[in-house]
């Protein structure tokens, strides 16, 4: 065992309160919807009620004759503008031109005086459609007579990171293929060879604040409030649509209610950017909870896999195709398509691999980010291949992975980072949590399962760092607080860097005008790479005292004595500049910044009769390299827990025909405390193995991609292998009643 | 229509229209905007006041039904002492993150709690269910509630 010598911390490691906790607790925290701008009018938008339509004409006279109708925005509106856009690909109008691809895509958009008059008048407007076949599934979009959804040749998007993109081919969006060696010859003469044909579903986020967006638009300058993740992406994305510099567009975020990659990227932004133009007016568009659910989820997923091992447990090959559904627009599909792919092969020792990833149109609503994308969809299949193969194979499914996973510092993908991670080490510990191992009873199963996701995205950050003359610290970054607590995380990085209490320093919200850049908030990438910004710019200041005093080793008491010695008054400031930037040429494919653990192990009990799932005990480990809020840490890997229980056992959006058939909380059930498991554990890992802060690395997103296969894996222990999701009872019930025809019931 | 009910200990006389729902009249009239609207269908319960003691789904609840009632919005309690423990509870166990959901989930243990419903884990865990929180997985505000409530989480 080695001993880590650490420096002494004062702030960072700690259990330090969230900064924010009194001001949401009191109700005083202010969220886009609270704003009230003068003269702002209310925004509704006319959403097709068809999946796939012409739309021959538009009538608006009625809704604009009504008292208190600003405008009416339709397609038309947009005719001075290059009016498409989509940061991958810019395949997507700001309201529809022409046709409809999905139903709930916009078609027209109300500003009124409140939102009960902009409601009538949408209701006012006429429609007429010609209806398109609609290509409802996977399966239609690369049928080989499948109506195209899109033309023409593809126009990448701002932020697409994809290298060249190839030209278009069907319906199919993108294309994303990693291999190494021959698996045809492995699967020829292993011995054990496992496969399968795969479902997981389309899911909602559900971030409990819908996306809201306030625009004003004045002469050539844009100011949007948005509930957005990435302000400095949609201010480029604005800048780029309606042809403005990037300095002319401000946008501002407060704190959000929930994103969990529903509010990455752009989303309503255009749209109420367009009608507050057209309406010379402030606009406020605030979606419903039906509205939200088809303006993104997540990417619904079809796959065949198969497996080859050895007899005694040495993993040969594996090959994967996999089809992700896009539905209209290509949202964040393209970078899901690639992560997705990326984790298929999972992080084990392979002579050989082939994974074929893509996304493709179909007339449903657009899918993007969701916490932990691609890895959520792919590591379930992967791991419960492994599990059947130690079944087979007579060895226990901990031991397979002991022989199997990559070491720290050994390739996972061809030219990109090696293993950054001690996987066998976080593995045994959570399988050692819901007792691996121990007899268990009738119906008990027990599952672990690990995997990788490509995390960080982009390393690029800048933070300020303010030293007021009284001792104040003030952290300007574009980093969004979601709930995740960046503010808080980010303040305890000045506070031990300036050795100052962490009371003293303030994180405010994102403000394209006054933050310095940030590249985006998701792909766990913040504490490591914006908190490393921050960090760097709090020791410039720190550099710039100890310049003053000619020392080093300040203590913070001295530091109004120093303020006054270098500016001759108790005034000025001493500012601070902190940047990450990439090395190399800061691909994607010689990424990732850092990859995230995704180790989790669940024990489950079935009741057989009904083909209910109990969750019993799940064990998650936050591999973090260094917490620098360990209580933070924690709450984020239960976060994510509960949501891959939803995931895993009963969160699925219903298409038929391209329409949303479960399109409330009603019939959208999301867990609830009830579905708490009986025992949770989060197990933090600290090797100070990441590339951010003090050893950091990011967190949050494993624990959702980790607790489904988990989940699969412990139910198939339980005697019910399954390779749909979600587990629902009817689903698992009808399982085992074809086991029992096949008399593998009970095992 | 007129209507006179007690806003967070203020009696309060007010003009609304017969339709008006009490989540717009409380964040648009009052500007009290702690309660939040998201489901619409009373699933989610961000939008819970208490009327009269009782949580209640502002967002599907007209005005005219609160007239001459007590109405406490998140505002309102963390004017009472009692807050302070509230506060005290949900920092130590990190029970809030995002925040969207937080007034309304204290308002609803406010009520449990002065009804003396909070015998044990199981008890909380069922009376809250009317009370979604989509980041925290729960078990921080389980431990912050046992605590209030004086059971062992």
């Amino acid at each position: 065992m080695t001993v880590v010598e650490r420096p002494r911390l004062a702030h960072v490691g700690r259990p330090v309160a969230r900064r924010d906790a009194g001001e949401k607790l009191r109700g005083q925290a202010q969220f886009v919807g609270d704003l009230v701008l003068r003269r702002m009018l209310q925004g509704k938008v006319l959403r097709s009620p068809l999946a796939h339509a012409r739309v021959v004409s538009i009538d608006t006279r009625a809704a604009e004759e009504m008292p208190g109708v600003a405008c009416v925005l339709t397609g038309a509106d947009t005719a001075d503008l290059d009016p498409y856009w989509g940061h991958a690909i810019k395949d997507r109008p700001i309201v529809a031109i022409d046709r409809v691809r999905f139903a709930g895509e916009p078609v027209a958009a109300v500003a009124a005086e409140d939102e009960a008059t902009a409601t009538a008048a949408v209701n006012a407007i006429e429609v007429e459609y010609e209806e398109l076949p609609v290509v409802g599934t996977v399966d239609d979009a690369i049928a080989p007579d499948a109506t195209l959804l899109h033309e023409g040749p593809v126009r990448p998007g701002l932020f697409h990171g994809l290298g060249e993109l190839p030209p278009r081919d069907g319906n199919v969006c993108y294309r994303y293929a990693i291999g190494r060696g021959e698996p045809e010859s492995h699967f020829a003469r292993a011995e054990l060879v496992v496969e399968g044909e795969y479902t997981f579903p389309a899911v909602y986020q559900y971030a409990m604040e819908t996306h809201t967006v306030v625009a004003h638009v004045e002469r050539d300058e844009l100011t949007v409030w948005s509930t957005c993740q990435h302000p400095f992406l949609v201010r480029a994305e604005l800048a780029d649509l309606f042809a403005v510099p990037l300095a002319n567009v401000r946008l501002i975020v407060p704190y959000l209610g929930g994103g969990f990659g529903s509010k990455s990227y752009t989303k309503m932004e255009p749209l109420t950017v367009a009608l507050a133009r057209k309406a010379r007016r402030p606009v406020r568009i605030q979606n419903t909870v039906d509205e939200s659910m088809v303006t993104t989820r997540r990417h619904g997923m079809n796959c065949r896999m198969r497996t080859a091992m050895t007899g005694d447990g040495r993993l040969l090959a594996r090959e994967v195709d996999c089809w992700f559904d896009t539905g209209a627009y290509a949202d964040n599909g393209p970078r899901v398509t690639a992560t997705g792919g990326d984790a298929a092969p999972g992080p084990y020792r392979w002579d050989a691999y082939r994974v074929d990833a893509r996304c493709v149109y179909t007339n449903t609503s657009p899918a993007g980010s969701y916490r932990a994308f691609g890895a959520t969809h792919l590591q379930w299949i992967g791991e419960s291949q492994i599990d059947e193969l130690a079944r087979r194979a007579g060895l226990d499914p901990l031991d397979v992975r002991r022989e199997n996973l990559c070491r720290p510092g050994e390739e996972l993908r061809a030219g990109g980072k090696p293993l950054d991670a001690d996987l066998v080490g976080d593995v045994e510990q959570v399988a050692a949590v819901i007792g691996w191992g121990e007899p268990k009873r009738e119906h008990v199963g027990r599952g672990v399962s690990v995997g990788l996701l490509a995390a960080g995205a982009h390393p690029v950050s800048t933070a300020i760092v303010r030293l007021e003359a009284d001792g104040q610290v003030t952290v300007l970054v574009g980093t969004t607080e979601v709930g995740q607590g960046p503010r808080t995380a980010f303040a305890q990085i000045a506070a031990e860097e300036l050795g100052v209490d962490v009371e003293r320093v303030t994180v405010r919200g994102a403000d394209t005008r006054f933050t310095p850049y940030d590249r985006s908030t998701g792909a766990s990438r913040s504490t490591t790479i914006a908190g490393l910004a921050v960090q760097r710019a709090a020791i410039h200041v720190r550099e710039q005292l100890e310049g003053i005093a000619g020392h080093a080793g300040l203590d913070a008491a001295t530091y109004p004595d120093l303020f006054r010695q270098h500016f001759g008054l108790a005034g000025g400031e001493l500012i601070g500049r902190g940047g990450v930037a990439p090395t190399g040429s800061g691909s994607y494919a010689e990424g990732p910044v850092f990859w995230e653990v995704c180790v989790g192990a669940a024990e489950v009990e079935l009741e057989p009769e009904t083909g209910m799932v109990h969750v019993r005990r799940t064990a998650t480990a936050a591999d973090v390299g260094r917490a620098i809020n360990p209580q933070l840490v924690e709450r984020q890997d239960e976060g994510a827990t509960l949501q891959g229980l939803g995931n895993a056992l009963f969160e699925e959006m219903v298409f038929e025909d391209g329409l949303l058939l479960n399109d409330s909380l009603l019939e959208y059930r999301v867990p609830s405390f009830e579905d708490l498991p009986d025992e949770m554990t989060c197990v933090i890992v600290e090797n100070e193995d990441g590339p951010g802060p003090y050893g950091a690395k990011g967190c949050g997103e494993g624990a959702l991609a980790a607790i489904p296969a988990a989940v699969v894996n412990a139910l198939a222990d339980a005697g019910v292998p399954m390779n749909e999701l979600p587990l629902t009872p009817e689903r698992v019930w009808r399982r085992i009643q074809t086991l029992k025809e096949e008399g593998t019931w009970p095992r | 229509m007129t209507v006179e009910l007690r806003l967070n200990g203020k009696e309060i006389r007010d003009e609304v229209a017969p339709e008006r729902l009490l989540l717009d009249y409380l964040r648009e009239d009052h500007g009290l905007t702690g309660a939040k609207r998201s489901c619409e269908v009373q699933v989610c319960g961000t939008c819970t006041v208490l009327v009269d003691g009782l949580p209640v789904s502002s967002c599907c609840t007209i005005v005219a039904d609160v007239d001459g009632r007590d109405v406490l919005t998140i505002e309102g309690l963390a004017d009472l002492p009692e807050f302070e423990r509230f506060e005290r509870a949900f920092v130590d166990h990190a029970a809030l993150q995002c925040g969207f959901c937080t007034g309304g989930m204290l308002l609803t243990i406010k009520s449990l709690l002065d009804g003396d419903e909070l015998t044990n884990v199981g008890e909380i865990r069922r009376c809250l269910a009317g009370n979604i929180c989509r980041c925290t997985g729960y078990r921080g505000i389980v431990e912050a509630v046992a605590e209030l409530a004086g059971v062992v989480a």
